[in-house]
């Protein structure tokens, strides 16, 4: 069985922080085309903060996920602070005292983060939100463990599962948050949380696998 | 981009930096950064908080002060002020007598009052809200509750404020407040998009020589987009949505008129002259116009107007006085 090193929280962390930044204006054009155009601002500066806190630190899994959903709740505001804050507070929680996490936990952390989520926002898949990447990432994460593949198979699953669901946004038509006034002039544009749902949730099965490899060699 | 800023990252601290020094009466430090209070005395009475995202001032902040809001939570430009921060706006607002929140219908703002609404519930300090959903052009009547809240919320502050200072309960100002978002029926015209100074580029955009009938305070697209035309015919576009929303016909009403932060003050006034007319011959009877940059959009050339349908119990309240950044009267 494959496990994943959960003392290396920061260093996963450390991750998600760089793709956020990183994306920072495209993030921002995404969200401009349908938005407000404020999506990679508020997110590059939630991560950065976040990355600033923790440097020099030693956390584990869960501790850097609870600090990365305080610092967001706490500093970004907007829609972004609450949903992605209880986000990785649920995922926070589920892994919380556990030093190596296999496949099903991984699995079990990614399911609790979308039930705290969904306790603070009424929104569902298919209405264009982050929602649209991370309910059919975790689904096909799941079925793919269901099916008795391995945690990097599993992994793959959860990225194509990912993409695909940020790609579906493209022709859905906005029911929640400001593009939702666009109506039918949103469709043609993706949605600027699932694009950065999506980022997050590749470069975190990105990371995952390369340490399962490592611990492997 | 021409600004007078120092980081584009800094804008909103920068700014509170500078409302603070200026406004030493009015507005008052606490220990959030991104909270202010009223800086006067107010004595026992329901605390009035409201908050949202910078970028619209004097919208909020510009509303602190005596008969108004007491305490006020600021976003980022264009983005809901943290749940942490309405927190400690309902704390330094509370006198033991419950805290009115009185904000407009976005997604950010919605959830983080409500994540706040939560903690407060743990610290024993009663939070009721009303939201502004006054913009005609965002939603069909039928639809109320998807309205996105605009300059009515100029209204909701000034009256729920007034029946706070005058030490109405807290049911019963938030009974007022949601009175006066209910008589409210506004709609935006924009000429020119915005920048958010971090973003560094419009946020849409608006072809010249057109304008956007019914657009957002953050540049929401609205009802169309046409070529620009006479203040006159602007005021008739403005007015035949605003009058069909509700029965103002053989009723008085208030006026409010606020640019959304680059059309001169003038125009507004040159703008206002056939809004009076189409009013006149609607056989709607204005009893008070306000006319300035109430509640703006950064950069936006372009206009809000706003009718509130007035009774006898609003315009007490309208007309009670009040100090404050935006609305200073005797």
């Amino acid at each position: 069985m494959q496990f994943l090193d959960a003392t290396h929280g920061k260093e996963i962390l450390e991750e998600l922080v760089e793709v956020i930044v990183e994306n920072r204006n495209y993030l921002s054009e995404v969200d401009g085309a349908i938005g407000d155009g404020d999506h990679g601002i508020n997110m590059a500066k939630g991560f950065r903060l976040c990355g600033e806190s923790i440097a020099g630190q030693s956390l584990s899994l869960s501790k850097a996920l609870g600090t990365l959903a305080t610092t967001l709740m706490g500093s970004i505001g907007g829609s972004m602070g609450p949903l992605y804050g209880s986000l990785f507070m649920g995922m926070a929680k589920a892994v919380k005292d556990k030093d190596a996490i296999d496949a099903k936990d991984f699995g079990d952390m990614l399911a609790e983060g979308r039930q705290s989520l969904e306790q603070i926002s009424d929104a569902s898949v298919g209405d264009k939100c982050l929602l649209d990447t991370l309910v059919p990432a975790i689904d096909g994460y799941r079925h793919a463990l269901d099916a008795g593949e391995d945690f990097p198979q599993a992994l793959q699953a959860l990225r194509h599962g990912a993409q695909r669901g940020c790609d579906s946004t493209l022709e859905l038509e906005a029911k929640i948050g400001r593009a939702a006034r666009l109506g039918e002039r949103s469709r043609g544009h993706l949605d600027a949380g699932a694009v950065s749902c999506c980022l997050l949730l590749t470069r975190l099965a990105d990371s995952t696998e390369r340490r399962l490899e490592k611990a492997a060699a | 981009m021409q600004r007078i800023i120092n980081d584009p990252d800094n804008v909103v601290d920068d700014a509170l930096k500078g409302y603070l020094r200026a406004s030493p009466t009015l507005l008052a430090p606490t220990d959030h950064p991104r909270v202010l209070k009223y800086a006067g005395h107010t004595g026992d009475k329901v605390g009035v908080v409201t908050g949202g995202g910078s970028g619209h001032e004097p919208a909020f902040l510009g509303y602190v002060g005596d008969g108004l809001c007491d305490a006020v939570a600021v976003g980022e430009i264009f983005s809901s002020p943290t749940a942490d921060a309405f927190l400690e706006a309902f704390r330094v607002a509370n006198r033991g007598q419950g805290v009115a929140c009185l904000y407009g219908n976005y997604a950010g703002d919605t959830m983080n009052v409500k994540m706040a609404r939560q903690m407060a519930e743990l610290e024993d300090i009663d939070v009721k809200t009303v939201i502004a959903r006054d913009d005609v052009a965002s939603a069909p009547a039928t639809q109320r509750d998807k309205r996105r809240g605009v300059a009515g919320e100029v209204m909701m502050w000034k009256i729920g404020g007034a029946a706070a200072a005058r030490g109405d309960s807290l049911d019963e100002v938030i009974r007022l407040a949601q009175k006066a978002v209910d008589a409210c029926s506004s709609i935006g015209v924009g000429l020119s998009s915005c920048t958010i100074p971090a973003n560094g580029k419009p946020n849409f955009s608006i072809e010249p020589g057109h304008m956007e009938l019914g657009i957002g305070h953050h540049g929401e697209p609205g009802i169309e987009v046409a070529p620009l035309t006479s203040a006159d015919a602007i005021a008739s576009a403005m007015c035949d949505p605003v009058l069909a929303d509700q029965d103002f016909a053989g009723s008085e009403v208030a006026v409010l008129v606020s640019g959304l932060g680059a059309t001169p003050v003038m125009e507004l006034n040159l703008l206002y002259a056939h809004v009076a007319d189409r009013l006149e011959a609607a056989g709607v009877k204005v009893y008070r116009t306000d006319i300035g940059n109430y509640f703006t959009s950064l950069e936006m050339m372009g206009a809000t107007l706003t009718l509130m349908k007035l009774d006898d119990e609003l315009k007490s309240l309208l007309d009670a006085p009040a100090r404050s950044l935006a609305i200073t009267q005797r």
